[in-house]
């Protein structure tokens, strides 16, 4: 007996995935990167040039569906602002998730056509896992999307029973991905549970707030390289379970990093509703009763020109106002002065992990000059002005002393320690989470209300000016 | 569970373990483009609709085919280009001191 010479398309398959690793460990220095995400991308190129190899029959279908693809892709991934880049990060991730999902119900399909009505257990069993978690990941997806885009509210949406709605679609999804699993009515039952994972999909984000958004994403990453690692198991392809895991591992450290640095749990995040209790009846108001310090621009820009060394701790509001380019003019006048200029990156700080930083880089600020949480935190006592930029609730003082405080526990920037505080906001209203903040009452404070670019492109004049 | 079905399991385990690994390097400045590069590397998916839809006879399954390929391409295409964008900014602090001369 002969041994089965492999399928030459193995060999690319397996030239893939090494690619797509390499790719990944030369993406851990900003130097490598650029580097790195091209090896990725040739992996890409070489593995679908060799599926275009595998008797396809229909080419017009692969065809229109690439062409159509590629050009939305590339011209949407090249119009967008850097801005923007969450949701549309979202929204890619959504497609790959309904992508794995169709070839699930595909092949789903073929089988049963082709078959006695029996299917075995190994593919029934992965078929439904990738449909499920691909549905789920797409609808999942499609929902961040929305609420990161501002189609509709960032705020958590709650309603009573909620947790009782969704166990139970959860309990619907199980119990029809089972019977199709036991060739019981399977396409009947298949449609079912496809639908009860996309509503799944859509509730499981509904009361995910703004600022649990960085764990989502990477949550919803994660769910979608396992929908694409278990397509690799229904169609007995290693570079797709391989990718896929790669995938998989990444958007889970990710999700638990980000986790830790607001020290909650997932189940937290997804079945906590962070901050409801108080954004339910219109807290949003409470906080203007609170005893805040107004400055103008012209105040903002002596405190700074003349300090040692000033922290800037942007947020999502500095994305909002699309502020990071004069944040950086700001920064360079001050350094022409000879300040000192750092910037605070908490973790969760704006709506993806690494948000702040791709904002910044952006803006050509240094990488070298952003400063992690535990590196930057011992720095506050030695600094004259915290510039807070649309940042709120990862400076809240709150989370290290108010046990009551739904973010109690939460690592957050020592922003109060530093002698003087400047906070830019638009206006008195609390963050996402709809917490107060008592950073704002401190005696240090001072507010420089209005929009933060408007803001800091006055302060950059006032600064010229002196 | 088949064997075959196993040794796919062995090499999704390995990987994973091999995923940790890699990305566990990665600093936290680059976690953006990490997201969008493991993004676009997902959309490997296009490979299983490639497949799939390459042979979908029914007029209706076709259309369905048509719309994988292009959700599948759309989360390939778009992932890269976004991630390339992204890497493109990151670049290290140039010794040059502002060159604006005047005051």
């Amino acid at each position: 007996m002969a041994q089965i010479a492999a399928n030459p398309v193995d060999y690319a398959y397996l030239a893939t995935a090494i690619l797509f690793i390499l790719g990944l460990r030369y993406l851990s220095s900003p130097k490598t990167a650029r580097f790195g995400n091209r090896l990725a991308a040739l992996g890409m190129l070489i593995a679908l040039v060799a599926v275009l190899t595998q008797g396809i029959v229909q080419w017009w279908v692969i065809g229109i569906g690439i062409v159509v693809g590629a050009a939305i892709g590339i011209y949407s991934g090249r119009a967008v602002k850097m801005t923007a880049m969450p949701q549309m990060v979202a929204l890619f991730n959504g497609a790959g998730g309904g992508a794995a999902a169709l070839v699930a119900a595909g092949e789903l399909l073929k089988l049963t056509n082709a078959g006695d009505g029996v299917l075995p257990f190994d593919q029934t069993f992965t078929i439904m896992l990738t449909s499920v978690i691909g549905a789920i990941s797409f609808a999942g997806s499609i929902m961040a999307f929305l609420k990161l885009q501002e189609v509709m509210t960032g705020r958590p949406i709650v309603y009573p029973g909620q947790q009782v709605v969704n166990a139970f679609i959860l309990l619907l999804v199980v119990v029809s991905s089972t019977l199709v699993i036991m060739n019981v009515n399977g396409l009947t039952w298949y449609t079912v549970a496809l639908l009860a994972a996309l509503v799944l999909g859509v509730l499981f984000v509904l009361p995910i707030g703004g600022a649990d958004m960085p764990v989502i994403v990477s949550l919803l990453n994660s769910f979608t390289g396992v929908a694409a690692a278990a397509t690799g198991f229904v169609l007995a392809n290693n570079v797709l379970v391989i990718s896929g895991a790669l995938v998989g591992a990444s958007g889970t450290l990710l999700t638990v990093m980000m986790g830790k640095a607001m020290n909650r749990s997932i189940t937290n995040v997804l079945f906590g509703a962070f901050g409801s209790i108080k954004t339910t009846t219109g807290a949003a108001g409470s906080g203007a009763a609170q005893n805040v310090r107004s400055v103008t621009p012209t105040d903002v820009a002596a405190l700074v020109a003349y300090a040692n060394q000033v922290i800037i701790v942007p947020g999502y509001g500095m994305a909002v106002a699309q502020a990071q380019h004069s944040v950086r003019e700001l920064a360079d006048q001050l350094e022409k002065r000879g300040v000192e200029v750092k910037y605070a990156i908490h973790p969760v700080a704006g709506r993806m992990p690494g948000h702040m930083n791709v904002l910044l880089a952006e803006a050509n600020v240094p990488y070298e000059a952003l400063y992690d949480m535990d590196d930057i935190n011992p720095e506050f006592e030695r600094t004259d002005v915290a510039l807070v930029i649309g940042a709120n609730d990862v400076t809240n003082p709150a989370a290290r002393s108010d046990k009551n405080s739904p973010i109690y526990g939460m690592p957050i920037l020592d922003v109060d320690k530093a002698a003087n505080i400047i906070v830019l906001k638009r206006s008195m209203k609390p963050g996402f989470a709809g917490i107060d903040n008592p950073l704002y009452d401190n005696p240090k404070t001072a507010m420089l209300f209005g929009d933060a670019k408007k803001s800091i492109d006055s302060v950059v004049s006032a600064v010229k000016a002196l | 569970m088949s064997a075959q079905l196993l040794a796919e399991l062995t090499v999704f385990i390995l990987a994973v373990f091999v995923g940790i690994e890699v990305i566990s390097k990665v600093p936290t400045t680059l976690h953006t483009p990490l997201m969008s590069a493991t993004n676009a590397i997902h959309g490997i998916v296009l490979v299983g609709a490639i497949l799939v839809a390459g042979t979908f006879d029914a007029p209706f399954n076709q259309i369905v085919g048509v719309i994988l390929v292009i959700l599948a391409s759309l989360n390939v295409f778009g992932g890269f280009t976004v991630t390339e964008r992204m890497l493109q900014m990151f670049r290290p602090r140039t010794p040059q001191p502002q060159k604006k001369d005047g005051d």
